[in-house]
């Protein structure tokens, strides 16, 4: 790759970045916290390809004898490698994949840890908590600092070979490579019709069933529902609850 | 490792030819260049872009895209951060200075350089170009490695993640600091007793010989980014099939024998690729193994795993890269079992 082609790659690649952290997209791939890194990082890439189609062009005009010398010396030294640099640019632009979803959770045991804490509920009825929230008070706490509110949780649906249905939230500490489940069962008025990766707004309250997630063995809280109300993906669909 | 990615036909003829010095050699005659070959490539692309989007509409290769992406988007910040300061340490600061800053005696190079990494802020990503240029400058490569190996583990953000992940067990986070640097030292120290000079192949890095500072820099900051940026790529496809094609139960399987958990999540570390800022999440979550085997994933991870060694190959040559990383994979699996028996 010769160096007009590394400027146009590294252009389009820092432009790429700058496009995800401007816009929600890089909430798909990594945490929030992330935003003015990837920013950053797309401007010093845009910066780096401009400045090469500078300095080739102020090279060009000067005596011709150095430019042989050092054009030769940086030609043939890139690396076919450096094509691949391509191959992110083109899943980011064209096909920008979704935030992981069913097919990712029913892979990977729940990940709910026992929380620090209970803070009290806050107050208003009903009252809205992550759905990691929810599941570690379900699970850790049998509910206790639930009682019988009412409470709003959202996530999204998966349903596991045998047709059970999970409402589920991956869990995420850096980027979606460590995105990890943690899933919540479903009882009462479950909507007759669920489609895997549907974003759904529950309204319920605790339920005292729980389950074993095959995968793990982890603990599968259970979530009594009232009523189902499809909603479209949340800005950040990860939880970054664990991110301190 | 065969590349075998679009590349311009003609690049192979100039590599030969190119040291003659001919200098119509890039314009001259029907060949291929890249500008064109990016272009068309491009071009076509663009326009077969609704088949693309149907073939990678199925779940795995949807589940494998997003974390294709998500960990190029991840490490290309801290690889930049890399690259940059990589650059600034290749022009602006003399040879002379690590001459100064680090003891003469490479045996006392190697502990005071492995401390130094706590300074480097960042995942691995950013080490691997910062030690290329600290050979490139001069500095033994034992204490470069010794830098390069310890920057990743013990700097105060990956510290105070493997105390947030490990609430209530703050030996973890001294086991995971003296299991790093015990390997790192051990390493710097292997190096400068069996290392062979020859072994160590950087590929040509641009000469700033004749070039302005600015020039200079941008050039190295431009080099860096293609050549590690590749290799990125391509550790990226490898953590992304693991995580989207290999069942997680077969892990479950491992956790029961102590000798074997180790050894899955040390193999599992070099798999994954995970960012050494949030693998210890990833290992407070796999609660059937051992701390001592969690202990491995988390001394292994930031030294070697695929990501690394294709970026090690990257800056350091292919030679380097397979010597080295079994190496390391040994000497880290033997610490953390060390470490892990006194202090877990």
């Amino acid at each position: 790759m010769n160096r007009q082609a590394q400027a146009a790659v590294l252009f389009l690649v820092g432009g790429a970045m700058v496009h995800a952290g401007t816009t929600d997209l890089y909430l798909r791939y990594v945490k929030a916290g992330l935003q003015p890194l990837v920013v950053g990082a797309g401007v010093v890439l845009i910066v780096a390809a401009l400045a090469t189609v500078w300095y080739e062009r102020k090279r060009s005009s000067t005596v011709p004898d150095k430019e042989v010398e050092e054009g030769h010396g940086h030609v043939h030294r890139e690396p076919r490698v450096s094509w691949l640099l391509i191959l992110p640019l083109l899943a980011l632009i064209l096909v920008a994949p979704p935030a992981l979803g069913s097919y990712s959770a029913l892979r990977t045991g729940t990940a709910l840890q026992a929380p620090l804490a209970y803070a009290p509920l806050p107050s208003g009825d009903p009252v809205r908590l992550s759905l990691v929230d929810y599941a570690g008070r379900a699970a850790y706490d049998h509910g206790r600092s639930l009682g019988d509110r009412r409470i709003v949780i959202t996530g999204f649906v998966a349903l596991d070979g045998k047709g059970t249905p999970y409402l589920v939230r991956m869990a995420l500490n850096c980027c979606a490579a460590d995105a990890q489940p943690v899933k919540v069962g479903l009882t009462g008025r479950i909507p007759p019709v669920l489609q895997p990766d549907t974003w759904l707004e529950l309204t319920g309250t605790y339920s005292e069933l729980r389950t074993k997630d095959p995968v793990n063995n982890g603990i599968i809280p259970f979530f009594d529902i009232a009523e189902a109300k499809p909603v479209p993906t949340p800005r950040d669909p990860y939880d970054e609850s664990w991110n301190g | 490792m065969s590349i075998t990615k679009a590349a311009p036909p003609g690049s192979g003829h100039r590599d030969t030819e190119a040291p003659e010095g001919d200098p119509g050699g890039e314009q001259q005659g029907w060949q291929f260049n890249s500008p064109l070959v990016l272009t068309m490539l491009l071009i076509l692309v663009v326009s077969l872009q609704g088949p693309i989007r149907r073939a990678v509409s199925e779940p795995v290769m949807q589940s494998w895209m997003t974390v294709f992406v998500a960990v190029v988007v991840q490490a290309l910040p801290f690889l930049v951060l890399g690259v940059l300061l990589s650059a600034m340490l290749a022009v602006f600061v003399p040879p002379s200075f690590f001459a100064r800053a680090l003891p003469s005696r490479p045996a006392l190079a190697v502990p005071v350089a492995g401390m130094a990494g706590a300074v480097l802020p960042g995942c691995e990503c950013a080490s691997v170009p910062v030690a290329g240029a600290l050979v490139r400058r001069g500095v033994a490569p034992a204490a470069a490695l010794a830098f390069l190996l310890s920057a990743p583990a013990i700097n105060p953000i990956v510290l105070t993640a493997t105390a947030v992940a490990f609430p209530g067990r703050p030996e973890m986070v001294v086991a995971r600091f003296v299991a790093s640097l015990l390997v790192a030292c051990a390493m710097g120290w292997l190096w400068q007793r069996l290392g062979r000079a020859d072994w160590l192949r950087p590929p040509a890095h641009p000469s700033d010989e004749g070039l302005g500072k600015g020039a200079a820099f941008w050039s190295s900051v431009r080099h860096d980014v293609m050549h590690a940026g590749g290799f990125l790529v391509v550790g990226a496809m490898a953590a992304a099939t693991l995580k989207a094609v290999v069942p997680a139960h077969w892990l479950s399987l491992a956790a029961d024998n102590p000798v074997v958990s180790v050894l899955a999540l040390a193999v599992l570390a070099v798999l994954l690729s995970i960012c050494s800022e949030a693998d210890a999440f990833v290992a407070a979550s796999l609660t059937q193994f051992s701390l001592t085997a969690r202990l491995a994933f988390l001394v292994v991870g930031p030294m070697i795993d695929l990501k690394l060694f294709a970026m090690q190959t990257a800056t350091f040559g292919r030679g380097f890269a397979l010597r080295f990383a079994p190496a390391t994979f040994v000497m880290a699996v033997a610490s953390s079992v060390l470490v892990g028996s006194v202090l877990l």
